[in-house]
């Protein structure tokens, strides 16, 4: 197996995400897309550490893992507020920070 | 298995899942259907776990699928479900400015793209990985990453804490 | 530096004297007075009349101590011996060669004159305690006066031309000060001004004529005699050799004249002097008959080598000088023919006698000329100072002679008296000084072979005779008429002198004590009057002894003290005597033995040794036969103007009464004298105006025109200037840039605000599209 396969999807995965990202309009839409980037990071992670024989790439990803769930608990927190005061989680909508 | 360069079973392995993974994602970005999207991110991890199988890291790819996919997307699902999304299609989930989204991550793609490519050319993983026991990555988190562990339980318990604080109603 | 020329020499060694070497003094204590009264006059008990009175006769005394000592000098000198005079100079300015100095040149003509001009304004001033007793400005009147006297005593003793210039120039602006004394009545101070303006036309030829002259002489002085160009002697000397170019020194010397025409009235610039009477009496009495005037004769008589190689005197043919004073005679004693104011006629007299002097000096006759200037200084002022007792206590200060005068020597002996002496003086009758002076002159003008000029200056005698005569028959004879009767007038009826109608100035405050002082009648004058009247009646009487040639060789004093001698003289002064010592001086014009003297070279040819200082000049011999001709030429005038005078006066006679408006010819040559032979009406209205008017219509045009259009021009440049600049650039780039800034700034914020949405979605979005081009160019680069 080459190693840049398995960096190359994560690449992908990541594009995808980013794209994700950008385009989508939906709150929860985009904390999914945010999900497809970190996964994408856990295989890098992986993929990097079986190269060099360490382990220190399995704690990362599970650490990741960890902070993916707590960062997707408070981010839907906040989602759920703002479905709370305004009746949508349209991004278009929450643009009262705009200069 | 074969004591050769080619792993046949991996590389196929790797092949489809790679494809199901990607189609996934694709479907994620591009449904809309809210649950849809959240269905197929979920294949996404799946696809994820695997490959973390074949990547060696049997313990990270079950506690991916346990947490990710058990908790993250039973998250997800409680969140379309509070915030009324609409089961079916909706007709815009992307909003004014998608298109901007595609150039972005061309961009970003072949940058990375050419930085792996004449990063890694043709360099192989190891044939022989030994996967990796759930001990020496306990050995792992408890020795070196001890530190980065602890500020990991403060940070959930931030989450939590934040998650209740943000939600409740009063 | 203090440079004193040496007379201390080794053959003849010349007497000097305290009061000689220090006659410089004599202007300085006048001069000194003068800032005295200006300053503290007004304080003084006398109002500065003091100071007046006392530096007149420490001056007379400095004077006549100077003139007994040069007195001493001449006697103690060889006969026939040049006199050297007393020179000392101080250098005053030097600058590039060129220096000029302050001092004194006292020979026998500068101590003559100092005499006559310090013993005279002594009396004057004396004179004037009285007559302006009360004035409105008494005290500025002796400062003036002080002024004039010191002015005039520089000029006299000044050593070079920028000296008697200064002397000059004071004396002109004292006459001007003093003939608008009451220059409030604006005849007054027109005639002050047309005195001062005819004069200064004269002193452009007197500045001209120094220049020329010290641009020719300065080379051959500062060589031959180690003096600059401006100095009298070494001017004087310098004529005489051989150096001066022919038109150098006749340029000079018409020049130097024109200046003398001007200051003592000779025609054409004459016409001032009649009008100079509008001064106070005291005034026309000192500046304008006696001192003053002589001023222009003076220069004449000083630089007289100059003038006699200049103008050829001696030459055989007319010059310039004896023509002049030729015309001057007859036309100013036309003139006083048809005056009836008293003092018009003594100043047409003035006019007249002057002229005898001109005439004089242009014929060779020097020494007459310069007694006349003695003599006649004694008698003039007589007749002056006579008019001014008239008016002061009889006629009530009026000059009128037909109108207010008349009959007046029954009431004013000592003034009829004083008067009549002075008339005889005047016109030259035995044995009153007049005689020996103008007599001298008529004398040596035909000797010296001017023979018209002879019968003009006889011609002029019998004139003078005839409207003296006319003179005082009006105001001493006849019946007393206007003010000398009693009457009273109004102020507008007197012409020029309403002025010394003042009563206020004299203490009268309303018309009843006038009325009071007119009840009183004509009375003679006070003695501050008559003193100096019979002083000066004295003289006229006497001084013509001085220099009494019908009596012998013996009693020409004035001669022998007066006139320099015409010896060649070695440049420091000692005297090389040609022919034998005492020999060098010659009494007749013929080069003989006759007399025993040789002739000196100077004047006809250069000396090839030394210098001369003065021409060698002829002197004509007494003669009886001549003096009785002239006797009865004055008698003749005498009587005939007093058949005239009776009959006109007197008797009404109707063959006279009004012929000039009967007869043609009489009525033409009486309007013609009445209106001054039209000379005033061609200088001022015709050469005046058609200069003056030009010249200020052209000016005003270029004031107008030109200056003020320069002005408005660079207003209105300025003014369209900022316009534009405020149109243009102010408004337009300046504020166009900071507006510009600022709507840059909006415009580039208004573009930059999109950026910050607030959108989640953008923020990403620019964040990875950053993030990717960062690494494409990482990159690119690396690879």
């Amino acid at each position: 197996m080459f190693v840049n396969q398995f960096l190359i999807l994560a690449a992908v995965l990541f594009c995808i995400g980013v794209y994700g990202v950008i385009a989508r309009k939906n709150a929860v839409l985009v904390l999914m897309s945010i999900e497809l980037i970190l996964n994408s990071v856990n295989i890098n992670l992986l993929a990097f550490s079986m190269r060099n024989g360490s382990l220190d790439g399995h704690t990362f990803a599970l650490y990741i893992i960890a902070i993916a769930a707590a960062e997707v608990g408070v981010g839907l927190a906040m989602v759920l507020l703002m479905y709370r005061n305004r009746r949508s989680i349209d991004l278009d909508e929450l643009s009262e920070m705009k200069g | 298995m074969f004591a050769s360069d080619v792993l046949v079973a991996q590389n196929i392995g790797f092949a489809i899942l790679a494809t199901i993974m990607v189609i996934g994602a694709l479907r994620v970005v591009t449904t809309s259907n809210v649950v849809h999207a959240a269905l197929w991110l979920v294949v996404v991890l799946a696809g994820a776990a695997a490959q973390y199988v074949l990547l060696a890291a049997e313990f990270v790819a079950i506690t991916q699928v346990l947490v990710y996919i058990g908790a993250v997307m039973v998250l997800f699902l409680f969140g379309t479900m509070l915030t009324r999304a609409r089961i079916g299609a909706e007709s815009d989930l992307n909003n004014k400015n998608w298109f901007f989204g595609i150039p972005v991550a061309i961009a970003l793609f072949v940058a990375m793209a050419i930085a792996l490519d004449s990063g890694f050319g043709s360099q192989k993983m190891p044939a022989d990985a030994a996967v990796a026991t759930t001990q020496e990555i306990s050995d792992q988190i408890f020795g070196p990453y001890l530190l980065p562990f602890w500020a990991l339980s403060f940070v959930l318990l931030a989450a939590v804490v934040g998650a209740i604080v943000l939600a409740r109603r009063d | 530096m203090f440079a004193e020329a040496t007379e201390a020499a080794t053959e003849v060694a010349l007497k000097s004297g305290w009061f000689l070497e220090h006659a410089w003094v004599v202007p300085v204590i006048p001069a000194l007075s003068f800032f005295l009264i200006i300053f503290f006059g007004k304080r003084m008990p006398k109002k500065g009349s003091e100071f007046g009175v006392a530096s007149m006769l420490g001056s007379l005394v400095f004077a006549g101590g100077a003139a007994y000592q040069w007195i001493q000098r001449v006697n103690g000198a060889p006969e026939g011996a040049f006199v050297s005079p007393v020179v000392k100079t101080w250098t005053w300015w030097q600058n590039s060669g060129i220096s000029f100095g302050i001092g004194q040149h006292v020979d026998g003509l500068t101590v003559a004159i100092l005499l006559v001009v310090a013993f005279i304004s002594t009396l004057v001033q004396i004179y004037s305690l009285e007559y302006l007793r009360g004035d409105r400005r008494y005290t500025h009147f002796f400062a003036s006066l002080t002024l004039f006297s010191a002015g005039m005593l520089n000029m006299v003793v000044a050593e070079n031309m920028i000296q008697l210039i200064l002397g000059w120039e004071i004396m002109g602006l004292c006459s001007f000060l003093l003939i608008g004394h009451w220059w409030e009545e604006g005849a007054n101070s027109r005639a002050a001004l047309k005195a001062f303006f005819t004069t200064r036309t004269g002193d452009i030829g007197l500045l001209t004529g120094t220049a020329i002259l010290f641009f020719s002489a300065n080379e051959w002085t500062t060589k031959t005699l180690g003096v600059s160009g401006f100095s009298i002697r070494g001017l004087s000397s310098w004529a005489l050799s051989g150096d001066p170019g022919h038109a150098a020194i006749t340029m000079g010397a018409i020049a130097l004249f024109i200046a003398a025409i001007g200051k003592s009235g000779q025609f054409p610039l004459h016409t001032w002097l009649p009008d100079a009477m509008a001064g106070p009496t005291p005034v026309s009495s000192l500046l304008h008959s006696s001192t003053m005037v002589v001023a222009g004769v003076f220069l004449v008589a000083r630089l007289y080598p100059v003038f006699f190689k200049g103008m050829d005197i001696l030459g055989g043919s007319a010059n310039f000088i004896v023509v002049i004073g030729g015309i001057t005679i007859v036309i100013a004693a036309l003139l006083a023919f048809v005056q009836t104011d008293i003092k018009k006629v003594l100043a047409y007299s003035t006019v007249s006698q002057l002229g005898y002097m001109m005439m004089g000096l242009g014929a060779g006759a020097w020494l007459p000329a310069v007694f006349h200037i003695f003599t006649h200084a004694f008698f003039k002022a007589c007749l002056f100072l006579g008019a001014g007792s008239i008016s002061h206590s009889s006629s009530h200060h009026s000059f009128e002679m037909k109108k207010d005068m008349g009959g007046l020597r029954k009431f004013m002996p000592i003034t009829f008296g004083t008067w009549i002496i002075s008339t005889l003086a005047l016109c030259g009758v035995f044995p009153f000084s007049g005689f020996f002076s103008k007599d001298e002159i008529i004398d040596n003008v035909g000797h010296n072979g001017y023979n018209v000029f002879m019968y003009v200056g006889l011609a002029g005698a019998f004139l003078t005779a005839a409207y003296m005569t006319r003179a005082t028959y009006l105001t001493f004879f006849g019946q007393p008429r206007g003010a000398s009767a009693g009457e009273h007038h109004e102020e507008e009826s007197h012409d020029s002198h309403a002025a010394h109608d003042d009563h206020a100035d004299h203490g009268h405050n309303a018309h009843d004590s006038h009325d009071a002082h007119a009840s009183q009648g004509p009375h003679e004058s006070g003695w501050l009057i008559t003193v100096p009247l019979i002083i000066l009646a004295t003289l006229a009487l006497s001084s013509g002894f001085l220099n009494a040639l019908p009596f012998g060789e013996k009693f020409e004093n004035f001669k022998k003290w007066v006139e320099p001698s015409a010896e060649v003289v070695n440049p420091t002064g000692i005297a090389y005597v040609v022919g034998g010592v005492g020999e060098a001086r010659i009494a007749s014009e013929t080069p003989t033995e006759e007399s025993g003297h040789s002739k000196s070279p100077c004047g006809t040819e250069t000396p090839e040794q030394g210098v001369c200082a003065a021409p060698q000049l002829n002197h004509a011999p007494f003669k009886w036969s001549k003096a009785a001709m002239s006797m009865l030429i004055v008698l003749a005038g005498f009587l005939l103007s007093l058949f005239v005078c009776i009959q006109l006066y007197e008797k009404k006679n109707k063959k006279f009464v009004g012929l000039t408006e009967r007869n043609k010819v009489l009525g033409f040559g009486y309007k013609l004298l009445v209106n001054k032979y039209y000379l005033d009406v061609l200088y001022e209205k015709i050469i005046v105006r058609s200069i003056a008017h030009p010249i200020s219509a052209a000016v005003y045009w270029f004031n107008q025109k030109v200056l003020d259009g320069v002005v408005n021009g660079a207003g209105t440049t300025a003014k369209g200037i900022a316009g534009w600049v405020y149109r243009n650039i102010d408004q337009r780039v300046v504020d166009g840039a900071v507006n510009g800034t600022g709507s840059v700034a909006q415009g580039a914020g208004s573009a930059l605000r999109p950026v910050q949405s607030g959108k989640v979605n953008q923020y990403g979005a620019l964040l990875f599209g950053a993030a990717a081009i960062g690494a494409l160019v990482l990159v690119i680069v690396n690879t």
